[in-house]
């Protein structure tokens, strides 16, 4: 309610910097480029039923092994080629993104949830608290993280509920000791002693001072994790753990190119370019916003 | 000594040395080795020595920001040694600190407008954000900041500036004593000047205690009454400030004295460069 009433009287220039961050952020040609094929993805993703030439689970035996447009053999219509049941590999790669997203947003959103609760707890309280999670957190990073996940979901079954949980009950770790440090560093500031020596609550200080201070790192992490969450999804669906094999994913499809590698290189090549290209664009655009959003740095 | 407002008796801060998971613990660190000092009401107190002395631990365990290992501090007749934070929380708005680095002490995601006025409003100095805005207007115009500053963010202002915003922070919650820990070490000449100055003015208004916090004892003896002299976490010295600087006791205060650059100038020192 306070807040709300020191806003009412803000002038122009102050809600004009409240949101100038943006400016800067896609001012940055890193989150220019990362950004906008991240924003290219999703709404391909969203739109693919719409745009999708063909049915992705649609078999066409007769058109099999059919190579894209400019080489011999080529079927107008398939604008990347067909496998070897005949499915129209554009539309397929279309279709994958919608699991390779949904994926990367939620499993990175819930493992940030997590690890930086633990992180700023830790960070925070220190002391047995601190010492607590840290041995968890050791322990935690001492199993193989593939083979744990494959573990999980072979435990409780695909779908796609299962990968997201299995990466973010593993990658939390990764949030957790970045947001602990950051926390440590940002409580030895002065300003963490000004707010003390008001009198505000230990709790107040950690979520009104210490928080936003944190928050550029803890954005950047996410950023990164959602490229590592596309590609262990691409992992557990190349070993066929991720969702039933009637809903198209990359991993999938690059598990089926891989048998057909010798007739048709370019069931493989499609989905693989766009696994790149997608963690590459999360990767720059982690990057750029760690640079954008420093309060020091940004001028 | 009923007119003590701050007084700490014989304080002792042992800084533990981290206990790792296969270390034992270690014997730690005596940052302060039994210290007394008294601030009376609105007076003005000096705190010296060279860096690692403990004047800064001293100046957190005064206003309860440090753990005391064993001692005694008093606030206006309380003791408030062992006071929890929660009953602490009233005291706060009476003593108030001022910081060596006014960029480090302002947080950089807040607005400088945010950062002056939520302390009122969290102690109630003001009745509401209206109240709290016509405060933080009325002292930005008594300090001359600008007033455009009060949207800004901390690394948009000047050095000067945001050490006047840190005091402004202070003053507005209208406290009994302030406690300035090096405010004028990283502010040029005529920006210290300026910063003392409304400090002497706010101490005279406002019937404030002080406590300044230096190594440099020509900033101490222009603003203090009484000053201390700090080495290796014990009291060597001291007195009211004329009588230290006029006729030191101790060595170290000697010591320290010459190291203040002279004032009078050697009238052979224009040519000394120009004969060689």
């Amino acid at each position: 309610m306070v807040e709300g009433a020191l806003t009412q009287r803000t002038d122009v220039s102050a809600t004009r910097r409240r949101w100038d961050w943006i400016g800067v952020c896609v001012a940055d040609p890193k989150v220019a480029v990362g950004g906008g094929f991240i924003l290219c993805l999703c709404l391909v993703a969203l739109a693919a039923p719409l745009i999708a030439p063909h049915d992705p689970l649609e078999q066409d035996i007769m058109l099999g092994l059919t190579p894209p447009p400019g080489f011999a053999g080529a079927e107008p219509g398939h604008w990347l080629g067909t496998d070897d049941l005949g499915r129209d590999v554009l539309s397929r790669v279309l279709y994958g993104s919608r699991v390779a997203l949904t994926v990367a947003f939620a499993a990175s959103a819930l493992a940030a949830v997590i690890g930086s609760t633990l992180g700023l707890a830790a960070g925070w309280r220190r002391g047995w608290v601190d010492a607590a999670i840290s041995r968890l957190v050791e322990i935690w990073m001492a199993f193989p993280p593939v083979l744990l996940s494959i573990l999980l979901v072979a435990v409780v079954g695909p779908g796609v509920g299962s990968v997201i949980a299995a990466i973010a009950i593993i990658d939390w770790t990764r949030f957790c000791r970045v947001v602990r440090a950051e926390t440590m560093n940002q409580a030895s500031a002065d300003y963490v002693t000004a707010a003390r020596a008001v009198g505000f609550a230990p709790g107040r200080i950690l979520m009104r001072e210490i928080f936003p201070n944190v928050a550029p790192v803890l954005i950047a992490l996410i950023s990164l994790e959602m490229g590592i969450a596309v590609i262990v999804e691409a992992i557990l669906s190349f070993v066929g753990l991720s969702v039933s094999s009637d809903t198209p994913t990359w991993g999938g499809m690059i598990a089926e190119g891989r048998q057909a590698l010798h007739e048709g290189w370019w069931i493989l090549a499609a989905p693989l370019t766009l696994l790149l290209l997608t963690v590459l664009a999360f990767n720059l655009l982690g990057e750029g916003l760690r640079r954008a959003l420093d309060p020091v740095m940004r001028r | 000594m009923t007119d003590d407002l701050l007084r700490a008796d014989e304080l002792k801060i042992v800084f533990d040395t981290p206990r790792g998971l296969f270390k034992r613990k270690g014997a730690g660190v005596q940052a302060l080795r039994g210290v007394s000092v008294r601030v009376g009401r609105g007076e003005t107190i000096g705190i010296v020595g060279e860096s690692g002395s403990g004047k800064t631990t001293l100046g957190r365990a005064l206003l309860r920001l440090a753990d005391v290992s064993s001692g005694r501090i008093v606030f206006d007749g309380r003791d408030i040694t062992g006071l929890g934070e929660r009953d602490m929380r009233p005291l706060r708005r009476r003593m108030q600190l001022i910081f060596q680095d006014p960029m480090a002490s302002l947080n950089p995601r807040h607005t400088i407008r945010r950062i002056v006025t939520e302390p009122m409003l969290f102690h109630r100095v003001a009745a509401d954000p209206a109240d709290a805005q016509r405060r933080a207007r009325a002292i930005f115009e008594r300090f001359s900041l600008p007033l455009a500053c009060l949207a800004r963010f901390p690394h948009e202002l000047s050095g000067g500036q945001r050490q006047r915003v840190g005091i402004a922070r202070a003053a507005l919650l209208a406290p009994d004593f302030v406690l300035a820990d090096e405010i004028v070490s990283g502010l040029d000449v005529s920006t210290q000047a300026q910063a003392l100055n409304l400090l002497k003015e706010l101490s005279r208004d406002l019937g404030l205690a002080m406590a300044f916090i230096s190594h440099d004892l020509s900033v101490v003896r222009a603003v203090c009454d009484r000053v201390y002299v700090l080495r290796q976490g014990l009291v060597v010295e001291e007195g009211r400030c004329d009588a230290v600087f006029e006729s030191p006791k101790h060595p170290y205060t000697r010591a320290l004295l010459d190291a203040i650059p002279s004032p009078r100038i050697d009238p052979g020192w224009l040519q000394r460069d120009q004969g060689d």
